[in-house]
């Protein structure tokens, strides 16, 4: 099933749900390649707010669309990891920095947006 | 009689890997595992079950409600018959892979478990133990 990439402004918005397998991960990597290529936008929000699992594949896929993004020329925030869900980041060693709200997010976006 | 319940699930592709993910989820939950418990024991057999489906190719993951007469907990066997691990010790190692993944999956499966033991022969396969117990 393909994650949904919105338009708004002049961002693109990804809310992903629930359980993301591997294929689903890498999908979501390559449509946003060719949207941030084709739409031009300037931010990129990716919502992990109804993810109730990330693990070390997961974390290293939303790892590169950050770097991939940041590449082409587009500004990512990652918003809304869920408590239980970071807890268990730091556990397995990993460090995916500069996670923020939702509100924290938009409002960064909607800074370089309009 | 809870400690007669028992779920297997056969993975061989990377749905596999989210449905052994619900399988847990919905034990570890319906155990009593606070939200976070739930997590980490997710995410844990999500690592194992990757692993199967990306060294082994196919494996079962088995689940089962355990009991030490004093506290109630999970188990979960991660069994293949695949190529096995040439060093464990290397596989332990936090940032050690061998398929460009982060190198954390079996390392961060034993910090995020109670109890951890790995039996891995080389043309065998491996298995793996986990167990976490209710607070």
């Amino acid at each position: 099933m393909e994650i949904p990439i919105l338009k708004i402004d002049n961002c693109l918005v990804v809310s992903i749900q629930g359980s993301l397998s591997d294929t689903a991960a890498l999908d979501l990597q390559e449509s946003l390649a060719r949207d941030i290529s084709q739409q031009e936008p300037v931010g990129v929000l990716v919502d992990l707010t109804a993810v109730e699992i990330v693990d070390s594949f997961v974390a290293k896929v939303l790892g590169d669309i950050s770097s991939m993004s940041k590449l082409m020329g587009v500004d990512v925030v990652v918003t809304g990891i869920q408590p239980g869900v970071a807890i268990t980041l730091i556990e397995l060693g990993i460090t995916l920095g500069g996670i923020l709200n939702l509100q924290k997010g938009i409002d960064l976006l909607r800074a370089s947006c309009k | 009689m809870e400690s007669m319940q028992e779920i297997n699930v056969y993975l061989k592709n990377d749905f596999d890997i989210v449905a052994a993910r619900q399988a847990v989820r919905n034990v570890s939950k319906s155990m009593g595992f606070g939200l976070v418990d739930q997590t980490r024991i997710t995410t844990a057999i999500s690592e194992l079950a990757r692993n199967i489906v990306l060294y082994a190719g196919e494996g079962s993951i088995y689940l089962r409600v355990i009991n030490n007469g004093l506290r109630k907990g999970i188990e979960i066997l991660a069994s293949d018959d695949g190529p096995g691990i040439v060093d464990i010790k290397l596989a332990m190692q936090d940032g050690y892979t061998t398929s460009r993944g982060l190198g954390t999956g079996l390392p961060g499966t034993k910090r995020l478990m109670d109890e951890f033991s790995i039996k891995s022969s080389l043309g065998e396969g491996t298995q793996v133990i986990v167990r976490k117990w209710l607070r």
